[in-house]
């Protein structure tokens, strides 16, 4: 009772938070492809709230709108409230987005204090550079640094101007394991400070170690929406691993089957819940051998979730 | 409600004058040390129009005259012109057409600089590498060509050729619309290099077959370097008014190309 109660005050104090930036119904086509389809999503005040899903889910497309950098085919990109090429937002916005090309003959310092002049309260160049990790590599040249620290000086960039917003779309592409770490923990700092970061990211590892809130998007569509550990139990299924003379047609008639695959001998099947499926297995194939039933990971269980989605789609379609 | 009301309102960040002038002059000295640092743009800017003008101009033909203009000084106007639209040319179309289609213009887009200081920038660094070629040609000239002109008159030369700059920084803008990161140069190219020609920068207008003049009359590369050849007593009878409002409809004419190509890129996604 006293779990529920708390679990409903943290709950309602959630929900007081300001929503900073949303998508209201936006869809968004790019000619024939749909990117998005009517799409809601929120990012409240103070949260880390991670965009799940695979390359191609139009995660970026969501950032873009969100920076006004895209205009929705219908539906609405709000920040702050209002329309996110308002440059009074902007001011209070900064944006790590993906690029092909920065250029490289300017030092990673004079590329700190040009962002930082667009913005009316930026942060002193050296906490910039001592944030992202840059001190050693001020005067360095943008084409002379490496992947990682290409993207730590991205970083910083989308920092300086201390913004109360921040969009990371893919922030950790392309870093070594200590790099990752060390903008993790920076993240978490900015948001001590109230700062809100919305970021994008194809590592469930990465959403579930920094946000409070998880939006799984797959196919321009959120799937499941919670916090992680919700994200967890909604995407926890399990693997059930048999030799049987079923079909895998057949196997996948059977209700609460997510995925198979035949693997060497045997099958393997993705399922939300193991004993309805062993139960009807059982019953099928009195031959069935081998039984194995096993916690899928989960990087599994997201794959899981969004191959559902694909072939609900596949269905109606 | 305290915090909700905290975050949403929309506490009037108003950028002060000298704050927005501040962001306009770090555009445009970022963007000029960008290029001085990038050896493509340095060599094939400044060092072309030199090489042509201490060729033809001081090794060649020092001692010939054309009309009654000797030739190291005729040189210098329409050279001055040819190395004002490399500079102008290079200098606006290749950096756009590579920053819209690689991502970083899409960066910058997304922070709150004033989206004319970027094209300010690209303006305003474009003359400055368009004064640096012409008083280059200068120092050429006067210490090796026998160049000698009344400081009113050299005054009044750097400022048409740089003021020139203008309308083909405007065409770059355009053409940085309509070509990708890697067409650029070449378009930059196949425009600059026959324009150049075919507008007398090269072979004096006098000496072009008949119809390539005919052709020239149409060019703006033709009216600025007569209106620069005016400046040292060369130029044709045309009075300079109608030079400067060829040379203003073609800039409008390009600016409203580069704002159709703006307008074009907002509803688009890049990479």
């Amino acid at each position: 009772m006293i779990a529920t109660l708390e679990q409903e005050e943290s709950l309602q104090h959630a929900n007081s938070r300001a929503v900073v930036a949303s998508l209201e119904s936006v869809s968004m086509n790019y000619g024939e492809v749909r990117a998005l389809r009517n799409v809601n999503f929120t990012v409240r005040s103070g949260q880390v709230v991670a965009l799940l899903g695979p390359n191609g889910a139009g995660k970026t497309t969501a950032v873009k709108l969100l920076l006004g950098l895209l205009q929705p085919n219908s539906g609405k990109a709000r920040v702050f409230a209002g329309d996110p090429t308002h440059p009074q937002n902007r001011m209070r916005t900064g944006a790590m987005l993906q690029v092909g090309k920065v250029p490289e003959t300017l030092r990673v310092r004079e590329h700190i204090d040009l962002f930082s002049s667009y913005y009316p309260q930026a942060m002193p160049l050296e906490e910039v550079l001592a944030a992202a990790g840059l001190e050693k590599l001020r005067d360095r040249k943008f084409g002379d640094l490496s992947g990682g620290q290409r993207q730590r000086t991205l970083f910083a960039l989308a920092i300086c101007g201390n913004p109360d917003l921040l969009f990371l779309d893919e922030p950790t592409v392309g870093l070594d394991v200590e790099a990752r770490r060390a903008l993790w923990e920076e993240i978490r700092r900015l948001v001590n400070h109230g700062k809100t970061v919305l970021l994008t990211t194809h590592y469930l590892e990465e959403a579930d170690a920094l946000a409070d809130r998880i939006a799984v998007i797959n196919q321009g569509e959120i799937i499941a929406e919670g916090t992680p550990a919700e994200i967890k139990a909604q995407t926890s299924g399990k693997r059930i691993r048999c030799i049987t003379e079923l079909s895998l047609a057949s196997l996948l008639q059977i209700p609460g089957v997510t995925d198979v695959k035949q693997d060497r001998e045997a099958v393997e099947i993705h399922a939300r819940e193991a004993e309805p499926v062993v139960r009807a297995l059982l019953a099928r194939d009195q031959s069935l051998s081998g039984l194995e039933i096993t916690s899928a990971g989960l990087e599994e269980a997201f794959l899981a979730l969004t191959q559902d989605n694909n072939q609900n789609a596949n269905r109606q379609d | 409600m305290s915090t909700a009301a905290a975050v949403l309102s929309n506490t009037q960040i108003e950028r002060s004058p000298s704050h927005s002038l501040t962001i306009y002059l770090k555009e445009a000295k970022y963007e000029f040390l960008k290029n001085l640092r990038l050896r493509v743009y340095t060599v094939s800017v400044i060092s072309f129009p030199l090489m042509f003008y201490v060729l033809f101009g001081l090794v060649l033909n020092a001692k010939e005259s054309i009309g009654s203009t000797h030739v190291p000084t005729y040189l210098l106007a329409t050279y001055g012109t040819f190395g004002v639209m490399g500079a102008s040319l290079f200098g606006t179309a290749s950096g756009l057409a590579s920053d819209r289609g690689l991502g970083w213009l899409q960066v910058k887009r997304a922070s709150p600089m004033p989206p004319f200081a970027y094209f300010v920038a690209k303006v305003l660094v474009s003359m400055g590498f368009s004064a640096i070629v012409v008083l280059l040609l200068l120092v050429l000239g006067i210490s090796f060509g026998g160049v000698r002109m009344p400081l009113a008159e050299t005054a009044k030369l750097i400022a048409t050729l740089v003021a020139g700059s203008i309308p083909f920084a405007a065409m770059g803008l355009a053409l940085g619309y309509f070509t990708g990161p890697n067409s650029a140069p070449a378009a930059i190219n196949l425009i600059y290099l026959p324009m150049s020609f075919c507008s007398g920068l090269w072979v004096p207008y006098m000496f072009l077959p008949k119809f390539v003049r005919q052709i020239a009359l149409a060019l703006p590369p033709f009216h600025l370097s007569q209106l620069a050849l005016g400046t040292v007593g060369a130029g044709f009878q045309q009075s300079t008014a109608t030079h400067w409002e060829v040379l203003l409809a073609f800039t409008l004419i390009c600016l409203g190309i580069a704002r159709i190509g703006f307008q074009r890129d907002k509803g688009k996604l890049y990479g």
